[in-house]
């Protein structure tokens, strides 16, 4: 079944598509897909009632226009809302082989033999997760890491007290149509006093045509536990434009500490800005204990849309959030993203480290909020939001909103644009850089901040990446 | 003396920026070890002629050829210009933000010297020795390429560099522009650490100035895109005595400079 026309591009190298036979749910959306799609994942009666008032509400409900962003609108029964590859094995406990060999090629090996060591990875392909690594070592820290099918399967407690409650279903359009569909996306617990010995990571491969990944992942840190999460993701590379409608949740109990990483690499849609993801994602953490500290760090180098502010609302006295991005636009792509920081407890800080990065013909957007409520006193806020503009047609935006109301906060912006002229390129090759290297130490001096938030591994493949992404976009 | 070899030969060199010819034939030979100084007003096509020889994309060569060791410079990249041992030291040299000056220079000195590679620690060496001879702050390798450096600041820096690198042969843009006597003290001794029987050097400059601490071989007049006037050490000791101005008025630069 694979007569779609697949986009030739060779600088994307994780475009291929796998031919595997899956298990779809006829394109459309009514409550009857709903239905099925909960049926499929065995669960509850109470998480379909739940889906089916997120449909409701998303129903009355009008897509956003507040964002920089131009497309077409999206024709929700055009969409496949469930694909899941079929499994050739009865047994639940062994990976396809397709699918193993899948994400071997992304660099996500899912085998025993060859697992990356010091991360533990959920690997969701469309629709379901398909493995789940280092799960036994991690339960014997009393640390669940699972996908949220299994989540609301083995633990619905646990769920039920946590789902929604820092993004209700009613939250905007697209947290609404995810509350409604979600189909898979990872769960993880840290019970109190608890440090996750090793990275928690969940790659979303999208592979079926038309088909929407709707990624559903909760965070929860008990008092005084530790975790550090790295997403992923990648897509064929395809002519036409599939939706990728995220909600995370991360929630922080006292003196617990969150640190969320992405790495972004969907499919961007070809030079002509033909085909790409558009990723409209919901993220935010909740620092509901005293001196919490929730971080986000993203380098967002894909998607032909980016609609995307992950946030923090920082209840907790004492409590810390934190947003370091670098958005990298090129060709057609358009990103506007930033995020919102909610002051409510006193003594609460925020930073906010943003590194927009535009080549071709792309926009690249911040967007953001430094909120303070009336009652909390002696909260701080630092934000630098920091553009590169390279080449002469692209632009860069920054949308900084700050709404302080009370008189004791501190607030701090700093805003810059530059751009890599041909004067640094030329003063590095003359010490005989080659141009590539040159682009890359430019970018990298620039995203410096952002990148050594990363953990080592993954700093270095988001250099890389970004090295990639920006080949051949001087000049 | 045994007879010095050809080291930079340029010839009937013609080059314009957007459209604007600039150069108009210049002739320049320099040979293996010796120092060259070149003066002239302001838009005579010294820096132009400086870039020219590193390679820089906004300008177009139009005629002549410049050979380096034989070579012809204008084939090559200037990357390739950079490994074949030849440095500019830029009048104006730009920042690069979040990148170190060690991270930089480590970098620059990979990129030049292919096959005799530094281990980290060796390199690190030779970088607090060159510092320290150029009477830097040692804090300065943390510092992010030139930004936010003083002009005094970004001068040393290039000659540090040059230093690092180690070319045959460079040319100095205005070096000496804005510098204090003290600063240009330092720039010499760099200088003078390289000169060398290895070593060739293009001082451009618009003052004798810095013809006391750096004594060239050979100074050349360029006025409107073209060498007028050529001379040894007799011209160099002119030029000391009499001072700039006399250049002024025996090559009418009055007329040119508008």
């Amino acid at each position: 079944m694979s007569t779609e026309s697949t986009a030739i591009l060779d600088d994307y190298k994780y475009g291929f598509y796998t031919d595997i036979e899956s298990d779809a749910v006829p394109k459309g959306l009514n409550e009857d897909v709903i239905a099925i799609i909960s049926a499929k994942k065995g669960e509850p009666e109470w998480m379909l009632e739940w889906r089916l008032k997120a449909y409701r509400w998303w129903l009355k409900k009008t897509p956003p226009k507040w964002a920089h962003l131009h497309y077409p609108p999206i024709d929700y029964q055009d969409i496949c809302y469930y694909s899941a590859p079929k499994k050739k094995s009865d047994n639940p406990d062994e990976i396809d082989a397709d699918l193993e060999a899948t994400f071997e090629k992304l660099g996500v090996p899912l085998h025993e033999r060859n697992r990356l060591a010091g991360v533990a990875v959920d690997a969701v392909f469309d629709s379901v997760s398909v493995a789940t690594t280092h799960r036994e070592m991690l339960a014997e820290k009393g640390v669940i890491f699972c996908s949220i099918s299994e989540a609301i399967r083995d633990y619905p407690e646990l769920v039920k007290k946590y789902l929604g409650t820092v993004v209700p279903y009613t939250d905007n359009y697209y947290a609404s149509l995810n509350s409604a569909v979600f189909t898979d996306g990872s769960f993880c617990y840290i019970p109190k006093g608890v440090r996750c010995p090793v990275e928690l990571s969940t790659y979303f491969r999208i592979n079926a045509l038309d088909t929407g990944q709707f990624e559903r992942t909760l965070i929860v840190a008990e008092e005084s536990s530790y975790v550090s999460y790295l997403e992923g993701c990648t897509a064929p590379a395809r002519d036409r434009n599939q939706l990728h409608a995220a909600v995370v949740e991360l929630i922080a109990l006292d003196n617990a500490q969150i640190k969320y990483a992405t790495v972004q690499n969907w499919y961007a849609g070809d030079k002509d800005g033909k085909g790409g993801i558009y990723n409209f994602v919901t993220k935010r953490g909740h620092c509901r204990g005293k001196k919490s500290k929730i971080s986000w760090t993203q380098v967002e180098a894909g998607a032909a849309i980016t609609w995307k502010y992950p946030s923090v609302i920082l209840e907790g006295d004492g409590s810390t959030g934190e947003f370091y991005s670098v958005a990298v636009t090129t060709n057609k792509m358009q990103a506007d993203t930033g995020t919102k920081m909610i002051h409510i407890g006193n003594n609460t800080k925020s930073t906010i480290v943003s590194k927009g990065i535009s080549a071709g013909q792309s926009v690249n957007s911040y967007r953001g909020l430094v909120q303070v409520l009336p009652d909390a006193f002696n909260c701080r806020n630092y934000s630098n939001c920091d553009s590169m503009l390279i080449g002469p047609n692209c632009s860069a935006n920054t949308f900084p909103y700050i709404e302080s109301e009370n008189s004791t906060a501190v607030i701090e912006h700093e805003a810059t644009t530059s751009r890599v002229s041909e004067d640094q390129i030329f003063y590095l090759k003359s010490r005989g850089l080659s141009e590539e290297d040159a682009i890359s130490m430019v970018v990298n001096g620039f995203a410096r901040e952002v990148f050594k938030q990363l953990p080592l591994e993954f700093s270095v493949e988001a250099i890389r990446l970004l090295e990639m992404k920006l080949e051949g976009s001087i000049g | 003396m045994s007879e010095t070899k050809t080291y930079l030969e340029i010839r009937n060199l013609h080059a314009s920026t957007e459209d604007t010819p600039i150069l108009k034939g210049v002739d320049l030979t320099i040979a293996q070890g010796e120092t060259h100084a070149l003066m002239g007003p302001n838009g005579s096509g010294k820096s132009t002629l400086a870039n020219v020889i590193m390679g820089h994309p906004a300008y177009e060569v139009t005629d002549g050829e410049i050979l380096f060791r034989g070579q012809n410079l204008l084939e090559l990249e200037p990357e390739e210009r950079a490994r074949l041992g030849v440095f500019l030291a830029f009048q104006y040299p730009v920042a690069i933000p979040g990148v170190s000056v060690a991270k930089f220079l480590k970098s620059a000195h990979d990129a030049t010297h292919g096959d005799n590679k530094l281990k980290p620690a060796e390199f690190l060496k030779e970088l607090r020795e060159n510092i320290k001879y150029l009477e830097v702050d040692d804090s300065f390798i943390n510092r992010y390429l030139n930004d936010g450096f003083s002009g005094g600041e970004k001068k040393r820096m290039e000659i540090l560099q040059m230093l690092t690198l180690k070319p045959r042969f460079a040319v100095m843009d205005e070096t000496d522009s804005g510098l204090d006597i003290d600063a240009l003290q330092v720039v010499a001794k760099g200088v003078n650490k390289l000169a060398g029987a290895d070593f060739g050097l293009l001082v451009i400059t618009h003052y004798e100035r810095i013809l006391r601490y750096i004594h060239p071989d050979h100074l050349h007049v360029l006025i409107d895109g073209k060498i007028v006037h050529s001379g040894g050490s007799d011209l160099v000791k002119k030029l000391e005595e009499k001072g700039y101005d006399w250049v002024r008025q025996e090559f009418g630069e009055e007329v040119l400079v508008g």
